[in-house]
């Protein structure tokens, strides 16, 4: 095929209209196929940072609205395997404006950075977090979003706990992954809520040994509070995040189904222009067999040229979702794996695959036929 | 004098592989674009069949949902002795004091399971909910571990029928009956008695919210400012209508993310609209030429391509909404951030909505049509007869 790489330009390049438009189809409906499978592959096949393969979560069996009693922490921590469990808090509240929304967690100063190793903030930080009551860390990301510099007071209204948290940001964490969370500390929290709101969490964050044991840790925890009025349900960290993903709704299936019709949409719009540009050709076709080109010669090249044309869409394609993946990036963080969404290479060649896939499929049909016509029946073709 | 339309039909006919590939595409961009749009609609629906004109809910000031608001027992006594709240025919107050919790379910079908929203009332609630009625069984007795399953729930978590056994605190709960109440959102909801649900959580004296109903329309608003502006009580009074019509704005993300999908798809479609057009003007220049000596002007020309491709739009818009059709009514849900609960909703194509999807088409094919179109018109007469 490689040999005709030269006939197969010029031929492109006949109807410069023809191509032009093609391709730029082809561009626009790979850059969203692209998009959506980056988003995918963000969901389903996402890598962790390895540090978060050693970590679960859990939390109440019924719902992430109901609580656990802070003494659970002790028990979990008695599971082999277990490194440490620290309990959180999600508090959610309004910083300002309600369009304010980032992460924000009352957790203990003094394990939050065992268990996400990943952090990396400066001792003397560390130190202050852990001895000022009111103080919080954010990530770097989020200090730069809104300013924020060590020293500043924020304030967070609550809504979930009808109190009003007052903070001294105290220290600036650093992290690859979830750089966009406020962490302030339980205790704190406590004192301002009432005596009946005290000593319950949301969920503990577990830090496991060794990535092999989670599913047996998992279901040891889960089995310690079996017969306890609140049960608990343990996932690694990552499952969990997944399981609020799955809230929007079937969104495997949505993500496929449009996948598919883009592709189906691509197929015709790239066959149409071959079946245009190969009925145009017949009589040429005729004139190289008869200058001898063999039969699978001129098929590769009818194939080639296709090929080409979504190949080059494609590429145009990959820019293209370079773009909207980084504008879905600028979205409001509500679903996590999005605010760091990237078109990985696997995912980039994917989508070249898939683009060279669609036009050979779709020339295969007009390229077949012409490739196989009799040489008097080509030369006598008129359209 | 304009160009016969079977012109353009014929010529369609003529050139059938080109048709058809060229209105699928087109059909598959429309086909996106309405499923979307049926989504929202549906969940619209849903939610605008949710709450009477007449019904108030009381929340804790600052809470926008149920879920979130701590609403005291002493603060329920202190107001629904107000004036402008409706009384039963025993004299009783229509002021239903009510506690939402989630709760998970888990089916065969949905392993990983869903929160749906568990509601404990008394049954002044009941009655102060419009077409609110039992399909199967019978209602919850206050003072028994008694539930009463939506349609939705019941449709969607077979084995939670009338007899099953659900999960939450400190038991089990019995299944006694299947309730329906119009398309609103109380189907996708389980109701069961106030005080034992607030046992089972420890939360006799704080629950979520009040519901009252108001004797008619011009006290609802005096009583909404009334309960709102009230310092002692530190509530927020809001119909319940309007409540339920903020949550819409759960679908927002699905029909901003669609409709973007569309558009792009849309303009996908247009070109390949357009390279089948060129091709056909291309392939008729010695048509063109000759209409043209015939005396046929160039607006003529120009119009007359212009309804092909229109034409064609018109074959894709019927076919996009023909492959919408089957999922009219098909029952799906989404899950709320704010309410961490999923509502449950039927698609919804409707006849505006197919009309959406044939404007739409005729857009796309208006924009493909265009070009070629005015290529057309401009040929010169003697180029156009001696092409080939």
């Amino acid at each position: 095929m490689f040999r005709y790489l030269p006939l197969i330009l010029k031929s492109c390049m006949r109807s410069k209209r023809r191509s032009i438009l093609t391709v730029t189809s082809a561009a626009i409906s790979l850059s969203l196929l692209g998009t959506l499978m980056a988003i995918y592959h963000a969901f389903y096949f996402g890598e962790a940072p390895p540090q978060q393969a050693l970590r679960a979560i859990a939390r109440n069996r019924i719902s992430p609205a109901l609580t656990l009693p802070i003494y659970y922490r002790d028990k979990i921590k008695q599971v082999p395997g277990v490194v440490e469990a620290m309990p959180f808090q999600f508090f959610a509240g309004v910083f300002k404006e309600p369009k304010n929304i980032f992460a924000r967690y009352a957790v203990e100063p003094e394990h939050l950075f065992a268990i996400h190793a990943d952090y990396s903030i400066p001792e003397d930080q560390k130190v202050a977090f852990q001895r000022e009551k009111t103080g919080c860390v954010v990530g770097r990301g989020l200090a730069e979003k809104y300013g924020f510099k060590i020293g500043d007071r924020i304030t967070l209204k609550g809504d979930i706990f009808p109190v009003t948290v007052d903070l001294k940001l105290v220290g600036i964490y650093d992290s690859l992954f979830h750089d966009d969370v406020l962490f302030f500390r339980l205790d704190y929290l406590f004192d301002l809520l009432p005596e009946r709101r005290r000593n319950k969490v949301f969920a503990f964050h577990v830090l496991i040994d060794n990535p092999g044991s989670m599913a047996r840790i998992c279901k040891e925890v889960d089995e310690l509070f079996r017969n306890s009025p609140a049960r608990t349900r343990t996932e690694a960290e990552r499952a969990f995040e997944l399981g609020f993903l799955s809230m929007l709704g079937n969104v495997k299936a949505f993500l496929l189904s449009i996948s598919l019709a883009l592709s189906f949409m691509l197929l015709l719009v790239t066959a149409n222009t071959m079946a245009m540009s190969v009925r145009e050709r017949v009589r040429e076709v005729g004139v190289l067999k008869t200058l001898g080109f063999t039969t699978p010669a001129i098929l590769s090249m009818l194939l080639g040229e296709a090929a080409f044309l979504t190949a080059v869409g494609g590429l145009i394609g990959c820019c293209f979702t370079a773009i909207l993946v980084a504008l879905v990036r600028k979205l409001p963080a509500i679903i996590l794996p999005l605010s760091s969404l990237q078109l990985e290479p696997s995912v980039a060649a994917l989508l070249l695959f898939v683009a060279v896939v669609i036009g050979l499929a779709s020339a295969i049909v007009p390229a077949w036929g012409a490739a196989r016509i009799p040489i008097l029946q080509a030369l006598k073709f008129t359209d | 004098m304009a160009i016969p339309l079977s012109y353009n039909l014929r010529n369609l006919r003529e050139r059938k592989t080109h048709t058809i590939m060229t209105a699928l595409g087109l059909a598959l961009t429309v086909a996106v674009a309405l499923s979307v749009l049926a989504l929202v609609d549906g969940l619209r629906q849903t939610f605008r069949a949710s709450g009477d004109p007449l019904n108030i809910l009381v929340l804790r000031k600052g809470a926008t949902t149920e879920l979130a608001s701590n609403f005291n027992r002493s603060v329920y006594n202190d107001l629904k002795f107000k004036p402008g709240i409706a009384r039963a025919p025993s004299g009783e107050p229509m002021a239903s004091l009510e506690l939402v919790t989630v709760i998970g379910l888990e089916s065969s079908e949905h392993p990983d399971g869903t929160n749906v929203n568990f509601r404990g009332l008394k049954p002044v609630g009941i009655g102060m909910r419009k077409g609110l009625e039992i399909v199967q069984g019978r209602w919850f007795r206050p003072g028994f571990r008694e539930a009463v399953v939506g349609q939705s729930v019941a449709a969607r978590y077979p084995e939670i029928g009338v007899g099953g056994k659900l999960r939450l605190g400190r038991g089990d709960w019995d299944v006694v009956g299947v309730m329906r109440a119009g398309q609103s959102s109380m189907n996708s909801e389980i109701f069961c008695d106030l005080d034992q649900v607030a046992a089972d959580e420890s939360r006799a004296e704080v629950l979520s919210s009040t519901l009252l109903q108001a004797t008619d329309a011009i006290s609802k608003e005096a009583l909404i400012r009334d309960l709102s502006d009230d310092q002692r009580l530190n509530v927020d009074a809001l119909g319940e209508v309007e409540y339920y019509d903020r949550q819409t704005r759960s679908s927002a993300p699905v029909e901003f993310v669609g409709l973007f999908v569309a558009a792009l798809m849309a303009i996908g479609s247009s070109f390949a609209a357009m390279n089948t057009m060129y091709a056909a003007v291309s392939h008729r220049a010695r048509e063109i030429g000759t209409l043209r000596v015939l005396g046929f002007s160039k607006s003529a020309i120009l119009l007359s391509f212009l309804l092909e491709s229109l034409a064609l739009a018109a074959l894709g818009g019927i076919i996009g909404c023909l492959l919408v059709l089957p999922l009219n009514n098909l029952t799906s849900a989404i899950g709320s951030f704010t309410t961490f609960s999923e509502t449950t909703f039927r698609f919804r194509v409707t006849p505006q909505i197919m009309g959406i999807g044939m404007l739409f088409a005729g857009f796309m094919g208006t924009a493909g049509g265009l070009f070629p179109a005015s290529n057309a018109a401009r040929k010169e007469i003697l180029v156009a007869l001696r092409s080939f």
